[in-house]
């Protein structure tokens, strides 16, 4: 398990993970600062962004003092020179999830944060391009919510295209 | 008598709306915030602020002097259904704006309707041309959340098959990306090499394209009597063949002045980007997974990493051709190393008993109706396993809500990720470059769009 850098926001939740050298478990607030201090201390790449729904999992296990909410934000970075790798799991809240881009420390997380968007309908302030892009535009629902009833509303498609 | 039918290819308006993609699509440059023309031109590593370069090329460009046009989602060189919207300025391309989504059937929620055995059935089908190191990515996230130990063979087995399966991969790449470069020639020879490996998946797994071959707790089955000789023989043969590709491409006039300084990548705008796999290492950073994080049994044989120097696209099609040698490098190795013993492991909660044992044990039946009605639970937690693919790093998030159906599946695509670097390559390039560039990408557009 290593230890956060001296840039870190104070009071950031840390536990040991499986399979990763950190779990940290900031608030909305510290993400932002959080995720620059790592960047900062030679992790330079941004490998995975996703969201999950815990809908049905309020309950879940998490360390002392964070509090559950329906969204999670998890974010994977990796240390090319030192071989680590830290995840940091943001709670995003239930209703309006929401949480800073990190477009501006890691361009590369740009198509991932649709991503999530896209499938969760978690927004990402000040990110560049904020749209849909795997569902077409004028879909309704974000389909990876655990409320969206796959399976139980008919699949959409354009208009009808007329007579051919 | 009826009335005259109206094609909706006549009318434009009509079609335009049917096919639009709103504010996915690449728009008009005075409707595009600033910071989202940025993207769109490939600046990566001046996010803050922005200043654009007043030498640049498109700095002060007026609507009405270039053209925004769609490439794809049909197009031959798209390998699949990519849509590129390119604004051009007569012959060169000024932004690009890939817009993806159009193969999207929700794989990750299906994950979640499958239980962990059936699973492997799921993430086959995302990168089909890597079935099996899919198939190792996701079975290592389940046996970190079980906790169990796949016995030595299995380990070994793996290895080969993933290794094999990056063989077969990369030739299909080297066959489309001479397709694509006019050179129709490679696209034969590398399909016919492809197929020896194929047939060999066809003879272990009974399949030769998605697998379901390796499984939570090993491998399906065990390898065939006498596999060392076809293995031996697709080794020999592909090996002397890629020297054949040497002197049909690497040496080539008209393929070196396509690809030599072609669609250059620093090796800081690849880590800004998160691109990884083959494109990463030709901009000079010896990343790979499979050395670095060694996983499986990769520190035990000997291989090396291929580096490029100048990130272009001649790089990245010598990585590729390298990288074919060195896993028959390691594949020869473990014709020699594979250890005797189990293929699967022995526990009954996760591995479906031998048919033989059902007819004499109520154990064996329990197990079995258990295990193919229900499936296994796996302890509750998160994990996140990461294998080194033929594109890049393929990771793979799972959430276990202690069920015996993931509870969030998610697949980090390398495809996805890597897509992301087509408005910095493509930045400046000619038209007939946009080609070579969607081509030593190479995304597979079943793992971009899931």
């Amino acid at each position: 398990m290593i230890s956060l850098s001296s840039s870190a926001p104070p009071g950031v939740i840390t536990c040991e993970g499986l399979a990763v050298d950190l779990s940290c478990f900031p608030t909305r607030a510290q993400y932002h600062e959080l995720v620059a201090s790592f960047r900062d201390d030679g992790f330079e790449m941004c490998v995975d962004l996703c969201g999950v729904d815990y809908l049905e999992h309020f309950d879940r296990w998490l360390p002392e003092g964070v509090e559950a909410t329906r969204f999670e934000v998890v974010v994977n970075l990796l240390s090319l020179s030192k071989k680590q790798r830290v995840r940091i799991r943001t709670q995003a809240g239930d209703d309006a999830p929401e949480v800073s881009s990190l477009f501006d420390l890691y361009p590369g997380s740009e198509a991932m944060e649709r991503e999530a968007f896209d499938l969760f309908g978690i927004l990402f302030a000040n990110h560049p391009d904020l749209t849909r892009i795997l569902m077409p535009e004028e879909w309704e629902g974000h389909p990876l919510r655990k409320d969206y009833g796959a399976g139980r509303v008919p699949v959409q498609f354009k208009e009808s295209p007329g007579p051919r | 008598m009826s009335e005259p039918v109206v094609r909706a290819a006549e009318r434009i308006e009509i079609l335009s709306a049917e096919t639009s993609e709103g504010a996915q699509e690449l728009q008009r440059r005075d409707v595009t915030d600033v910071n989202e023309l940025g993207r769109e031109v490939g600046s990566v590593l001046r996010l803050d602020g922005l200043t654009l370069d007043p030498t640049s090329i498109d700095v002060d460009r007026r609507d009405d002097e270039t053209m925004i046009i769609n490439m794809g989602p049909s197009h031959p060189s798209t390998h699949g259904v990519l849509r590129l919207m390119l604004e051009l300025d007569g012959e060169f391309v000024l932004r690009t704006k890939p817009v993806i989504g159009y193969l999207h059937t929700g794989m990750e929620k299906t994950g979640e309707e499958l239980s962990y055995i059936q699973g492997a059935t799921n993430v086959t089908r995302m990168d089909y041309l890597s079935p099996v190191i899919n198939e190792l990515c996701y079975s290592m996230a389940v046996e970190k959340l079980l906790g169990i130990e796949v016995p030595e063979r299995a380990v070994w087995i793996r290895m080969m098959m993933s290794e094999l399966n990056r063989i077969s991969s990369h030739l299909v790449w080297m066959a489309t990306n001479g397709m694509d470069l006019g050179a129709s020639s490679m696209m034969i020879y590398g399909l016919r090499e492809r197929e020896l490996i194929l047939a060999f998946f066809e003879k272990t797994a009974g399949l030769r394209l998605n697998l379901n071959y390796v499984r939570p707790g090993g491998v399906a089955a065990d390898l065939p009597d006498g596999w060392q000789d076809d293995v031996l023989v697709i080794c020999d043969t592909i090996f002397a063949r890629t020297f054949e590709y040497d002197e049909l491409l690497t040496g080539q006039p008209i393929f070196r002045n396509r690809m030599i300084g072609v669609a250059p990548l620093t090796a800081e705008e690849a880590l800004a980007l998160g691109v990884t796999g083959p494109l990463l290492r030709s901009t000079g950073v010896a990343w790979d997974l499979r050395r670095a994080m060694p996983y499986l049994a990769y520190d035990e044989v000997e291989f090396d990493v291929i580096v490029g120097t100048f990130g272009d696209n001649f790089d990245r099609y010598a990585i590729r051709l390298n990288e074919i040698r060195e896993s028959i490098r390691i594949v020869r190795q473990c014709i020699d190393m594979t250890p005797s013993g189990d293929y699967r492991s022995q526990d009954p909660k996760v591995t479906p008993p031998p048919r033989a044992r059902i007819g004499e044990s109520m154990e064996a039946l329990i197990h079995h109706f258990k295990l193919f009605t229900e499936g296994f639970q796996v302890p509750p937690g998160e994990v996140y396993s990461a294998v080194e693919s033929p594109r890049g790093e393929l990771g793979c998030y799972l959430v276990s809500d202690g069920t015996a159906k993931p509870y969030r599946l998610h697949v980090r695509a390398p495809s996805f990720v890597n897509l992301q670097a087509v408005s910095l390559l493509m930045r400046g390039g000619s038209m007939s470059d946009t080609i070579t560039v969607i081509s030593t990408i190479d995304p597979v557009m079943g793992e971009v769009d899931r």
